[in-house]
């Protein structure tokens, strides 16, 4: 059955969408879209450095980005500049000295494109194993820190005092981010992945009433986006990357007329 | 030297700095179990910043702070809600401990918002979101509430009622309160244990004892001095010079 390369694409995808569902709604919550777009570019000096020393992919980026992750946090301590431009910073001066690293890797294939924009071809059944074993063990942890983190969201101090350590479930947040982006820069791309994370998140808070209901309709437009994305990448022969994040969009739009509609029953 | 089994949190000579300005400094207070301890002080003294101490929120204090209970319920001063998330009053209920639909229902009830359960948390007023507040504080039965002006924004009625209820969760659950508040006529009646403050403890005791303070009198003025006094109190304790509470 995973013979097929659109199966296993179609497979892979779905495993993404499950675990960018309620990690796209924190990404909203917390404001952290440009924090998920700096790990993401930071993923591409990861992959370099997997092919220079023929190590895992998925593992590389895992660690280059917890790594920039933490050097952000370090460097908000250290500095007095704001935290855009911390991101920013860390962002394209990854972004910049993986493509410099690519520049030395003449001795390797390399399809640029398929690493910025995702590659449905590229998807194996390792992969496979990576994103539903590594996704499992995302939602696994989150549900764990759920009440801590979600408190923290609402207001930190409350989460405080009442004593659910909101700065632990922060950190783990933040590796768990690490984590989604190193296991679905195959499928979505590193330039595309904070849309994977944002936009299915951003339709759901269109039309939810309650944290949870959010969530679950952020899952289902991300599963609905990836479905419609990969047999249109099959079909007009794009990339799969762009092709999901712009069924997204189409989403995204579709919801706007629900909110519209709300308003007018208010009044 | 005998460790009172009633207390609950117990600051010693605690105070707290932002780039080298003190905000409050060498305040030494301890809140019992089914006593109600109350800040004054006029703004800017040091009120709020002396609750977050004592609640563990800011962390590099000088002196010290001991916590005997995690079972805390909290009303901020100020509370600002992202409306990115869509959260309704019940949401809200359950955000840092998992109750089940009675126990909601009634501290609902008790504040006089259960009809707002279904309303989402951006759509209520000032005084309708402090009763909430105040609502998820006691829902939670803690053994140490911190009450930050807990009334504001509450028509005057509403707000007399739930004074009354303060008073009352505390004799009900022998919870201790550690409250923040403005209003001296109402407090005075129901309070323990006051502490003055004005960027240091200024004078405490009881609320009589408060009153006849001569730093309190220029702090507040001789009508406030007067308001205070009004209040009988029942004497269960002295204090020593030292400014330490002995039981009689």
């Amino acid at each position: 059955m995973f013979d097929d390369f659109f199966i296993r694409a179609l497979v892979a995808g779905i495993g993404v969408a499950f675990v960018t569902g309620p990690l796209g709604c924190f990404v909203i919550w917390r404001r952290l879209s440009y924090f998920g777009d700096t790990l993401a570019h930071s993923a591409l000096l990861g992959v370099t450095l997997a092919f220079t020393m023929e190590f895992n992919i998925a593992l590389s980026v895992f660690l280059i980005s917890s790594l920039i992750a933490l050097s952000l946090i370090q460097l908000q301590k250290r500095t007095n500049l704001p935290g855009d431009a911390l991101l920013g910073l860390l962002a394209h001066s990854s972004l910049a000295v993986g493509l410099v690293v690519i520049g030395f890797l003449t001795f390797i294939r390399f399809d640029i494109m398929g690493l910025l924009f995702g590659d449905i071809l590229a998807v194996t059944v390792d992969d496979l194993l990576i994103i539903w074993i590594g996704g499992a063990l995302i939602l696994l942890i989150l549900k764990l820190i759920w009440k801590p983190l979600f408190a923290s969201t609402v207001n930190y101090e409350l989460a405080e005092a009442e004593g659910l350590n909101p700065d632990r479930a922060k950190a783990i947040f933040t590796i768990l981010m690490a984590a989604i982006i190193a296991i679905s820069i195959k499928m979505v791309g590193l330039l595309l992945i904070t849309g994977m994370l944002i936009i299915p998140a951003a339709m759901a808070r269109n039309i939810s009433t309650s944290p949870q209901k959010m969530v679950i309709y952020s899952i289902i437009g991300g599963l609905l986006s990836v479905i419609l994305g990969l047999f249109s990448s099959l079909e007009f022969n794009t990339s799969s990357g762009p092709s999901i994040i712009s069924a997204a969009l189409l989403l995204f739009i579709l919801s706007l007329f629900r909110i519209k509609q709300s308003i007018k029953l208010k009044n | 030297m005998s460790i009172n089994q009633n207390i609950l949190v117990k600051l010693k000579n605690a105070g707290f700095r932002i780039n080298n300005k003190s905000l409050v400094k060498g305040v030494s207070l301890q809140v019992e179990k089914g006593k109600i301890v109350t800040l004054i002080g006029p703004n800017g003294s040091g009120k709020s910043t002396t609750a977050k101490i004592a609640l563990g929120i800011y962390k590099k204090i000088d002196g010290e702070v001991e916590k005997y209970t995690n079972k805390i319920g909290y009303v901020p001063q100020k509370i600002s809600i992202d409306w990115t998330l869509p959260l309704r009053v019940n949401d809200f209920m359950v955000l840092t401990e998992n109750l089940n639909k009675e126990t909601i229902d009634e501290a609902l009830s008790l504040t006089g918002v259960i009809h707002l359960k279904d309303k989402n948390l951006g759509d209520l007023s000032g005084g309708e979101f402090q009763r909430v507040l105040l609502a998820r504080a006691i829902s939670k039965k803690p053994e140490l509430l911190v009450l930050d002006e807990p009334v504001q924004g509450v028509d005057f009625t509403g707000e007399i009622a739930l004074y009354e209820l303060i008073k009352k969760i505390s004799d009900e659950l022998n919870c201790g309160i550690l409250l923040i508040s403005h209003d001296l006529h109402t407090v005075m009646s129901a309070t323990d244990h006051v502490v003055c403050l004005n960027g240091h403890v200024c004078c405490s005791g009881s609320p009589l004892d408060v009153a006849k303070n001569n730093e309190y009198k220029a702090l507040f003025g001789e009508q406030a001095s007067q308001i205070l006094s009004r209040y009988e109190h029942r004497h269960d304790h002295i204090h020593t010079d030292e400014g330490e509470i002995k039981k009689n």
